[in-house]
């Protein structure tokens, strides 16, 4: 008890005290300086926290990670290319490599599809930000309590039994045989992107509908009065002006697709074959005697997958500066 | 909005009522329909949450909400006292507050550095900085556990605090050096004349105007951490599971407890409730940042 009073004192007060502390005891170390000198001289240590961490924490480990990737299971021998050879020949994580592409795919598509056609319809219903609310929602849900949640929903009892399971009761209704949404093969794997397809549809619809409210209604009525359908005007206006947005939505769903790793680890554990390559790293590091090597190739493998994305990003971020 | 049924009604007059009418009674059903099956996954758990024991196995979520009522706290006050859930709420806490801190005023630093100082390499370093965004954070997994088990940090809630702070720094540099860019210029030109020197600028001037973005990065980055399995499950594991967070215990919660599914509906009910009292007390703010970041330009 007296060292969570401890902690919460450092947590709520020391934190802070010691980032402003920097900041001004810099400066006072930068008065030092001749005038003229100082304002070379004051940006570096402005960065500096900032550079120390991305460093430290992201740069450095993934260069480790790559030289590791060549190394063995303990890290002490060179192997060459044996951890990715492993990697291309084993059905185990040919699979999680197949699923992680389903991932991208329908995450992607329906994440993107969906939070496009609610952003269109909600801007013509007067509930409209009750209706945002309520789909945003799920994203501010752990993956894990969402995988509770949906858990819940694909349960599945024997048929004899009352179903207890939303989905199987529901099916039930309509005269269909109870299913084990997240065991029978290749369903579960839908089952489970579906959960990811809930929790950030809300995030696409309120970036896309934000982009759907810059569209200039002059433009839209004209095309109207004209006699566009519409459909037309969707078509001909609405999602060509979207489209750099619709870009930006769904390079982020991409990338959460690719890393997703919670949902599977609570729900099914990578078993019945629904395993992706986030939880196949964690596989690999955790199951004893624990092998380094094959886990650092997964990662690296996962790091090349995104890399065209990454090139993507930074290309977009050029061009948004040029029209700055 | 009217203005579907206005084109079709230039298209084809003769039935313009009764068009109208049925296109908005489908879009009605579509949008309520979409609303209905977001909402029920987490009301059936809401639900079930305060159902007993026997119930939850025996019969639907639904089932409940007609009489006779029964409905109990027991499977709260069990997850509380058997599996430490209160302790695990308060690790929680400790974690998702500095790891949210931290890289506010660190990436606030960096920010006002790239957006109203000059140095060289300034744009290079930003670009980097920016390309880092997407490295998953995964490929850094073995190394930093590596350094914080041989500093002897592992376990510690400091190890998660580091962790978590360079993990979301590049969108918090990202998303502030946008914002702080487009602060009026003559406000720290004036600020200049007058003999502020840019330390007293950034804290009476850039953070005072940039408070709107650092809110919704904070909420951003609150949430994050806060619904973050895999950091606290690797750094802190292991080595000292009297530290480890909400859903850590609930992923493990899902192995262990098997059958008992009831007691699940409670523990995973409780690791939502800050976060959806922050995210409603709060989207305004939350939006705003995730629209600003993406749509401008």
């Amino acid at each position: 008890m007296e060292n969570d009073l401890i902690t919460a004192a450092i947590v709520v007060i020391g934190v802070p005290a010691a980032l402003v502390g920097y900041i001004l005891l810099t400066e006072r170390l930068i008065q030092l300086v001749p005038e003229k000198k100082q304002g070379l001289v004051r940006p570096w240590f402005w960065i500096a926290p900032a550079i120390l961490f991305l460093v430290v924490f992201l740069i450095y480990p993934t260069l480790n990670t790559i030289v590791l990737s060549f190394l063995d299971g303990q890290s002490k021998n060179f192997v060459g290319l044996d951890n990715y050879l492993w990697f291309a020949g084993d059905s185990g994580t040919l699979e999680a490599l197949r699923n992680s592409v389903l991932w991208v795919i329908f995450m992607t598509g329906g994440v993107v599809g969906l939070g496009l056609l609610i952003a269109v319809l909600v801007d013509r219903v007067r509930y409209e930000s009750l209706a945002k609310s309520v789909i945003f929602v799920p994203l501010a849900i752990s993956f894990v309590a969402a995988g509770v949640i949906w858990n819940f929903m694909y349960q599945y009892q024997d048929p004899s039994r009352p179903q207890t399971g939303t989905l199987n009761a529901l099916i039930g209704i309509v005269g269909l045989g109870p299913t084990r949404f997240t065991q029978e093969q290749p369903l579960n794997n839908f089952a489970l992107i579906f959960i990811g397809i809930w929790m950030w549809t809300g995030f696409a619809m309120v970036i896309l509908s934000a982009g759907l409210k810059g569209i200039s209604i002059e433009l839209m009525e004209a095309a109207r009065v004209d006699g566009a359908t519409e459909w037309q005007v969707f078509r001909g206006i609405v999602l060509p002006l979207l489209m750099p947005t619709i870009f930006v939505v769904a390079t982020t769903i991409v990338i959460t697709a690719l890393k997703s790793f919670d949902i599977v680890f609570t729900v099914t554990n990578g078993n019945f074959g629904t395993d992706v390559i986030a939880r196949e790293m964690w596989q690999q590091m955790f199951t004893p005697p624990g092998n380094f090597g094959r886990a650092s190739a997964v990662a690296i493998i996962l790091l090349l997958a995104i890399i065209p994305f990454m090139a993507l990003n930074i290309r977009r971020f050029r061009e948004q500066e040029a029209i700055r | 909005m009217t203005s579907m049924t206005k084109a079709i009604d230039k298209v084809r007059p003769a039935t313009t009522a009764r068009t109208r009418r049925w296109g908005r009674l489908a879009l009605h059903a579509v949008v309520i329909t979409m609303m209905i099956f977001w909402i029920v996954p987490t009301l059936g758990l809401f639900v079930n949450s305060f159902r007993p024991a026997a119930d939850v196995s025996a019969s639907g979520w639904w089932n409940a909400l007609v009489p006779p009522w029964d409905f109990t706290l027991e499977n709260y006050s069990h997850v509380i006292a058997a599996n430490n859930l209160g302790d695990s709420f308060v690790n929680s806490l400790f974690i998702t507050i500095p790891s949210t801190v931290i890289p506010v005023m660190v990436a606030s630093f960096a920010a006002y550095a790239f957006a109203w100082m000059s140095f060289p390499f300034k744009n290079a370093i930003f670009v980097a900085i920016v390309g880092l965004l997407v490295i998953p954070l995964q490929s850094t997994l073995i190394p930093v556990l590596r350094l914080l088990a041989a500093t002897g940090i592992a376990g510690q809630f400091l190890a998660v605090w580091l962790a978590h702070t360079a993990y979301g720094l590049p969108f918090a540099v990202y998303l502030l050096r946008n914002y702080m860019g487009g602060l009026p210029k003559e406000v720290f030109e004036s600020a200049a004349i007058d003999g502020a020197n840019p330390t007293t600028a950034f804290f009476r001037l850039a953070l005072p105007m940039s408070v709107p973005v650092i809110a919704s990065l904070a909420i951003f980055q609150f949430l994050f951490v806060w619904n973050d399995l895999l950091v606290s499950l690797i750094y802190i594991g292991p080595t000292n599971p009297d530290n480890l967070p909400m859903t850590v215990r609930v992923a493990s919660l899902v192995s262990s407890l098997g059958g008992e599914t009831h007691f699940l509906t409670a523990a995973a009910f409780l690791t939502m409730i800050l976060p959806l009292f922050v995210f409603v007390l709060l989207q305004r703010y939350f939006v705003r940042g995730i629209t600003g970041g993406a749509v401008k330009g």
